[in-house]
């Protein structure tokens, strides 16, 4: 165990914790953006920016990936703190501007945005938290989406821009995405899905006949398992 | 090729046979043959002394050496005669016969291939009494003109791998005392000191370690990296053996940068010829300890440069930042004991193993030992790579050596440190280079990038120009640097095409603060530096830009206005002539005007006036 102060409370942790997860499970709130439980951190957002150390020799570090240390003081809310995070909501309220969950945000955190800034046009939400490429990578486990450019231009896409072939429609990137920036539409009959410029077939349930999942998906998911795709063709609700 | 040397017996020998058939060979032709140099068109004056030399049959007498850069390189090609060691600056091919004929031959100097100072037109005939090299102290650059980079017996011939030798004599860690010692600080930029790097990567659990050369050198306008690992490449393999030894590696890479293919070559040559007289490789000159590596070449981005960026490329991913928490010498390459360090770093290591960490520790300041290339470009009379010992003084670099301002104007600033560096201002022209005394001013060390900037530099344009290098440079992991130097460019733009709004210092000041805090990587946090340091010190020219619509240095073409002095126009039509949008107008023999609304400001007019008669406002 080591001791630490956050917030000028003596806490307790487990070496290895990371200072987020710490502050977290001791009811102190720490905004995040690119953070997930299931995904290792990415630090890339900058949000849950916090101050450490003492005096006039503190730094500011990323919570989600600095390591607790025996002795160390922490404060989350100093005003180097507080300017960061103002400072990346309203980069990221002016880069997308139609992202009613950015707005969200920054309005439960009292930041408005900075009018020097103009507003992008383009209708794009991303903010670059790349939750939706770790989870297709990570989790799904097929990495049909990445990168493409850098710097200011760096955007999310699936290679060349050309609907994926190893892509199978799970939708986990848009349920992850926390701006609403990954479309995922339905055709009113529901045997088709669109993601990422592709459409996929889904699958009826051979029991109740609903639609449920792309048949890419379930066969992924057999290749994966080795369970016959046969037995995958059951709904949840069915099963 | 040489064959194995199994001995550090066999080596000693191996350098005295060498030596001795030199010292019978009176004359030297040298001629550099680096990048600079190539692109004046060095190698066909080379074949042409070479021809030359054989048609005479002078070859077997005469030493001729191609090397790799000097650092002049702005006059080349360049030859030096030994043993008196004149130097002749462009040199052309149609020179080589008169070179052989009249000097080689006779002793006579060439009076139009001398240097002569562009101020006072002195002329000087041997090397060492050129300005421009005289108040250098060469210790680790000047081995290049001594060395054909393609040759290993030249490198042997200067005593070369006797650091190695000496240094396998020793136990591990006297060699990481001597280091620490000397005080050694990284040359890529960081400045931190070696010696406690190598110390940690060699406690640190885990196998393999790796022992990495970072010659990724993305600082625009800076090669000294570059020169070195052309010139003298075995400089730096000796290094980087000295360094896996002592923490205990026997694997390591060079990272380079892919458009250096003349680096890669000779590298690649040299890493060749190590290996097969057993210098590389296994149970090296006999003492057991083994050690090899391997060239990668990098991808080309200037994040690649940073430390875990540089790992990530190296491991075949995207060359993205990860937050350094736990030090690279404990899980670095591929989550291993890695020990990176700049090519400059590796090529001071022979020196301080050959005289001691003592002899290193006296050259430089308190807290900066040994000297330091840069490179010296910009408004100013010599230009190229220039080593001085650390604390040397900036008007010693801009003026005795540079040679002063071109075309005599005024000194304004210096900026240092590469792209994200600092603007230092002529209040300071007399203090001592060092690695704290350029971050007490706002800019930084870097990679030792020098760009001297004369009166005709307006600052908010400079710090737009390097702002926005950043912006696309940025890896765009995190937001602070791919969104916040973006917007920190675009209010520079609007600043100086005239769209500034009262309160934009102010912004810029905060975005800077929050940029240095939040940001994931060293590219991040030191990208306001341009912006800070200039509004630290110039902050003037901001305000006249957004108050008065005014660039005081008569640069941002959205805020000057172009004018005729009707005092000094003698009426000769000229501006008319060449003004190619028709705003200069006027009959002959009379004043001329500008209409400034059809004005382009392209500025042809007032090059072309002979009487000084056009005013820009
Ligand atoms: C954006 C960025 C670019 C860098 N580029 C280089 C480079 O081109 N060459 C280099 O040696 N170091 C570069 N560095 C510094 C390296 O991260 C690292 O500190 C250095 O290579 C360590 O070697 P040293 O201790 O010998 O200086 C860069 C750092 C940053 C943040
Ligand atoms: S829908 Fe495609 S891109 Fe999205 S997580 Fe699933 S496999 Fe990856
Ligand atoms: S698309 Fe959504 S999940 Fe993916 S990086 Fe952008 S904001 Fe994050
Ligand atoms: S600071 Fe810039 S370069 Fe570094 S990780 Fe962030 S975005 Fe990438
Ligand atoms: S949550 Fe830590 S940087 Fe995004
Ligand atoms: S390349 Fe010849 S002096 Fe630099």
């Amino acid at each position: 165990m080591v001791n630490l102060t956050i917030d000028n409370k003596k806490i307790q942790a487990e070496e290895g914790q990371t200072l987020l997860d710490v502050a977290r499970q001791n009811g102190i709130v720490v905004p995040t953006l690119c953070h997930h439980e299931s995904l290792e951190p990415s630090g890339s957002c900058r949000l849950c920016s916090v101050e450490v150390g003492e005096g006039s020799r503190t730094k500011v570090v990323t919570s989600c990936l600095y390591p607790v240390a025996e002795g160390l003081v922490v404060q989350t809310g100093s005003e180097r703190v507080m300017n960061v995070r103002r400072t990346v909501i309203q980069l990221l309220l002016a880069r997308a501007p139609e992202s009613e969950q950015l707005f969200q945000m920054a309005e439960n955190m009292g930041i408005s945005p900075e009018p020097r800034f103009k507003a992008s046009e383009d209708g794009n939400k991303c903010v670059l938290c790349r939750l939706c490429v770790r989870t297709c990578e990570k989790i799904v486990g097929v990495s049909a989406i990445g990168f493409s450019s850098r710097g200011p231009q760096k955007n999310v896409c699936t290679p060349f821009h050309e609907p994926s072939n190893v892509c199978i429609g799970c939708g986990a990137c848009s349920y992850v995405c926390p701006t609403g920036q990954i479309e995922m539409h339905t055709s009113p009959a529901g045997d088709v899905r669109t993601i990422w410029g592709r459409d996929f077939k889904m699958a009826a349930c051979k029991v109740c006949g609903r639609y449920f999942a792309p048949e890419d998906q379930l066969q992924y998911i057999s290749g994966r398992t080795g369970v016959p795709l046969e037995e995958l063709m059951v709904c949840s609700s069915c099963r | 090729m040489t064959s194995k040397i199994k001995s550090f017996s066999e080596l000693k020998e191996l350098q005295e046979k060498i030596k001795a058939a030199r010292d019978s060979r009176q004359q030297r032709i040298t001629i550099c043959v680096g990048t600079g140099c190539l692109a004046h068109g060095a190698m066909s004056v080379a074949d042409a002394f070479r021809e030359e030399l054989d048609r005479r049959g002078l070859s077997v007498k005469i030493d001729f050496r191609k090397t790799g850069c000097h650092g002049f390189c702005e006059r080349g090609p360049m030859v030096i005669l030994a043993p008196e060691n004149i130097f002749y600056q462009h040199v052309g091919v149609s020179d080589v016969g008169e070179i052989i004929e009249k000097t080689l031959l006779k002793g006579e100097i060439i009076d139009n291939l001398l240097y002569a100072n562009p101020q006072t037109g002195e002329k000087y005939v041997k090397e060492d009494e050129v300005p421009f090299y005289k108040r250098q102290t060469r210790t680790v650059f000047g081995m290049n003109s001594k060395v054909d980079p393609k040759k290993m017996e030249d490198y042997l011939a200067v005593d070369g791998y006797s650091a190695l030798a000496k240094a396998l004599k020793m136990k591990p860690g006297e060699i990481i005392r001597e280091v620490v010692t000397a005080n050694l600080r990284g040359r890529g930029g960081g400045g931190f000191p070696a010696g406690r790097k190598w110390e940690e990567t060699s406690k640190a659990a885990g196998t393999p370690k790796y022992v990495i050369c970072n010659a990724d050198e993305g600082d625009p306008g800076a090669y000294m990296d570059r020169s070195l690992l052309e010139g003298n490449p075995h400089l730096v393999l000796e290094g980087m053996i000295i360094g896996a030894y002592a923490i205990g590696s026997n694997e390591g890479y060079i990272y380079v940068r892919n458009e250096y293919p003349l680096a890669v070559e000779n590298i690649n040559i040299a890493i060749k010829q190590a290996r097969e007289a057993g210098l590389l490789g296994e149970n090296i000159l006999g003492s057991g300890f083994s050690f090899d590596l391997k060239v990668n070449r990098g991808g080309g981005a200037f994040v690649c440069g940073e430390s875990s960026a540089l790992f990530a490329s190296l491991e075949g991913r995207a060359g993205e930042p990860r937050a350094k928490y736990v030090h690279a010498t404990e899980k670095g390459l591929y989550d291993k004991p890695t020990n990176l360090n700049n090519v400059e770093t590796w090529a001071n290591v022979p020196f301080i193993i050959n005289n001691g960490g003592d002899w290193y520790a006296g050259i430089g300041t308190d807290r900066s030992k040994g000297t330091k290339i840069f490179s010296l470009v910009g408004k100013i009379n010599n230009t190229g790579l220039v080593e001085v010992p650390m604390g040397t003084k900036l008007r010693e670099i801009v003026f005795d050596i540079g040679g002063g301002i071109l075309n005599n104007r005024k000194f304004k600033a210096i900026q240092t440190g590469g792209p994200s560096g600092g603007c230092i201002p002529e209040a300071y022209l007399d203090m001592p280079v060092d690695y704290d005394e350029l971050t007490k001013v706002g800019s930084m060390m870097g990679s030792g990038g020098m760009i001297v900037m004369d009166e005709g530099t307006c600052m908010v344009d400079l710090a737009r120009y390097f702002t926005n290098f950043l912006a696309n440079e940025s890896c765009g992991k995190c937001v602070p640097c791919r969104e916040g130097v973006q917007r920190m460019k675009e209010i520079l733009v609007d600043i100086t095409e005239g769209k500034g709004r009262e309160g934009d210092i102010e912004l810029l000041e905060s975005l800077a603060s929050s940029i240095k805090d939040g940001a994931l990587c060293a590219l991040g946090t030191s990208a306001p530096n341009p912006v800070l340091s200039t509004i630290r010190y110039f902050r003037d020219e901001y305000e006249a830009h957004i108050k008065e619509k005014r660039c005081p240095a008569g640069v941002c073409k959205a805020l000057i206005t172009y004018s005729v002095d009707s005092g000094k126009c003698t009426g000769c039509t000229l501006c008319a002539k060449v003004c190619p949008v028709g705003a200069a107008t006027g009959e002959k023999k009379q004043a001329h005007k500008i209409d400034s609304d059809k004005c382009t400001r392209c500025g042809a007019c007032k090059e072309s006036c002979q009487f000084d008669a056009i005013i820009v406002r």
